[in-house]
């Protein structure tokens, strides 16, 4: 069923890594040679393992016993916003989950056990000090958001896990009545942050946390079209919203 | 506080208002604040238990403040301002591009420990892999009320972004593999959500429990499961139609992926099988 490529890597020079690779590999082009996703893999662990892993020994002995990370990081699935490269963290800082539009549904056994899992793994297990969310600009996920709803094109999944950020697209479209295109999309991103930020607290753990003092909430957004990123809210702001 | 203001009074007669100033300005001393809490607790002795609580708190958060704290806002507006001189700034046009849309070939499953990001471990640039992390790098089958999140990513990837590749990685010394080794397979959980998400590759636990020897020490166990467990969810991924039909269509290739952070190793296996597309009708 299976064929094992074994790619222990032993090459002995430093291989740096091509940005520009990179870049073509990104844009479209008339000549460009095929794509090969094995020696795109190799490679890269080779540049991990020659420029990192070889060379702080000690650190990844360490690390190889034991993770202490001090974050648990919610990031949007989007290949533009790895917190690994946005804020430049080092292995061992952050446990991480990464989904569609960087959401945090609430408590539910049924329904988001992948994401109960990680926040009950990270605080209980693990002893995370600092939870962040991070946004950011552009996001197909809430882009698809506010298009609904689609009377043209449905999708299995996509919908159905994107409406947990709905409280979000509700509350700005009431604020903000006028606001429309990126405008609107900016504002839905941030108080989508908000949002899952305010669901953290329905976990008890997360609860238990805070009121102990040893959890703290971070609200953060990346804007890649000006290069920026923002800090939107630290633990007090967090409020949630009052259902009447 | 009457003697005191005695001697203010005198004070500001011999035309030295210095003292008068100090209390109107900085107030309080930390040895009037001393002096004020003696007072209360003279007169009410019920408090004392109260205040000694509040004073050691009072202590451990002064004494905090001394040391070298951890400041989570600081390390990430730090490690942003890296990122934005060395990567950003230095290369426009790739940020550019991928400011107006993203085409990355990959969808890669990695598991949410903090030491296995693959843009560590495989040194994914931005704009090259569409990533879920989840605990044990885990797909589960095809289901729009369990697994609403996982589903709605590989539609994503498969549907809209047209990766090419889906790429799942397991890893060495996996919590979360342990756990699926660990806990028993039936009876009451006693965890939340964590026993219950793992249990997604039970098969993989069934067949390395099944195929290894009783010699075979519970690590090794959990190794072999770490690599089935890819597997499994290699497998899982099939129950999804959109990824059935790019597989069957040459658009969309699978493999597996184990990265052993103890002996710095990486394994690569493509999932290769014969499908009919006349038995998907």
């Amino acid at each position: 069923m299976s064929n094992y490529l074994n790619n222990e890597a032993t090459a002995s020079t430093e291989i740096p890594r091509n940005e520009n690779e990179v870049e073509n590999a990104n844009q479209t082009g008339l000549e460009k040679p095929a794509f090969d996703p094995i020696k795109r893999i190799e490679k890269g662990f080779q540049f991990f393992k020659i420029n990192e892993f070889n060379k702080y020994p000690d650190y990844y002995r360490q690390l190889a016993e034991k993770q202490e990370p001090k974050f648990l990081m919610f990031a949007c699935s989007d290949s533009r916003v790895s917190p690994t490269n946005i804020l430049n963290l080092r292995p061992g800082e952050a446990f991480m989950n990464r989904n569609i539009a960087n959401l945090v549904p609430a408590f539910n056994k049924l329904r988001y056990s992948d994401i109960g899992a990680i926040i009950e793994y990270a605080i209980l297990a693990l002893k995370v000090e600092v939870i962040v969310v991070i946004g950011h600009s552009r996001c197909g996920g809430i882009q698809r958001l506010l298009s609904l709803p689609d009377k043209k094109t449905s999708y299995d999944f996509i919908d159905d896990w994107v409406s947990v950020a709905k409280p979000a697209k509700e509350k700005v479209i009431s604020k903000h009545p006028h606001a429309s295109g990126e405008e609107l999309q900016t504002l839905v991103e941030k108080e989508s942050v908000m949002n899952s930020l305010v669901n953290l607290l329905s976990y008890p753990y997360v609860r238990t946390g805070l009121a102990d003092k040893k959890l703290k909430l971070i609200g953060g957004y990346y804007d890649f079209v000006c290069g920026k990123f923002e800090i939107l809210a630290v633990d007090s702001d967090i409020k949630p919203t009052i259902d009447i | 506080m009457a003697g005191k203001f005695k001697n203010c009074i005198t004070l500001c007669c011999t035309g030295k208002p210095s003292v008068v100033e100090d209390m109107a300005t900085n107030g309080y001393t930390c040895d009037d604040a001393i002096e004020g809490l003696k007072k209360l607790l003279s007169e009410k002795s019920d408090l004392e238990s109260v205040a000694a609580a509040k004073i050691k708190q009072l202590t451990a958060e002064l004494e905090a403040t001394d040391t070298n704290e951890f400041n989570p806002v600081e390390r990430i507006q730090n490690g942003f301002a890296r990122f934005k001189k060395e990567k950003y700034e230095k290369n426009p046009t790739l940020y550019g591009e991928l400011a107006k849309s993203q085409s990355p070939k990959f969808l890669v499953f990695a598991c949410s420990d903090s030491r296995v990001c693959p843009s560590h471990i495989l040194d994914f640039q931005p704009g090259e892999a569409f990533v879920v992390r989840n605990i044990a790098n885990m797909v589960p089958p095809y289901d729009t009320v369990k697994h609403s999140g996982v589903g709605a990513a590989v539609e994503y990837a498969v549907v809209h972004l047209k990766v090419e590749h889906i790429v799942v990685i397991g890893h060495s010394c996996c919590g979360g593999i342990k756990g699926l080794m660990s806990f028993p397979d039936e009876g009451p959980t006693s965890t939340h959500f964590i026993e219950q998400w793992v249990k997604i590759c039970l098969p993989a636990k069934s067949k390395v429990k099944a195929d290894c020897s009783d010699d075979v020490d519970f690590t090794d166990q959990c190794t072999n499961c770490e690599k089935e467990a890819v597997n499994v969810s290699l497998g899982n991924l099939l129950t999804y139609p959109f990824v059935r039909d790019a597989v069957v269509n040459n658009q969309l290739s699978l493999k597996g992926g184990h990265y052993d952070f103890v002996k710095g190793a990486f394994d690569l296996w493509n999932l290769d099988f014969a499908i009919s597309p006349s038995l998907f009708q």
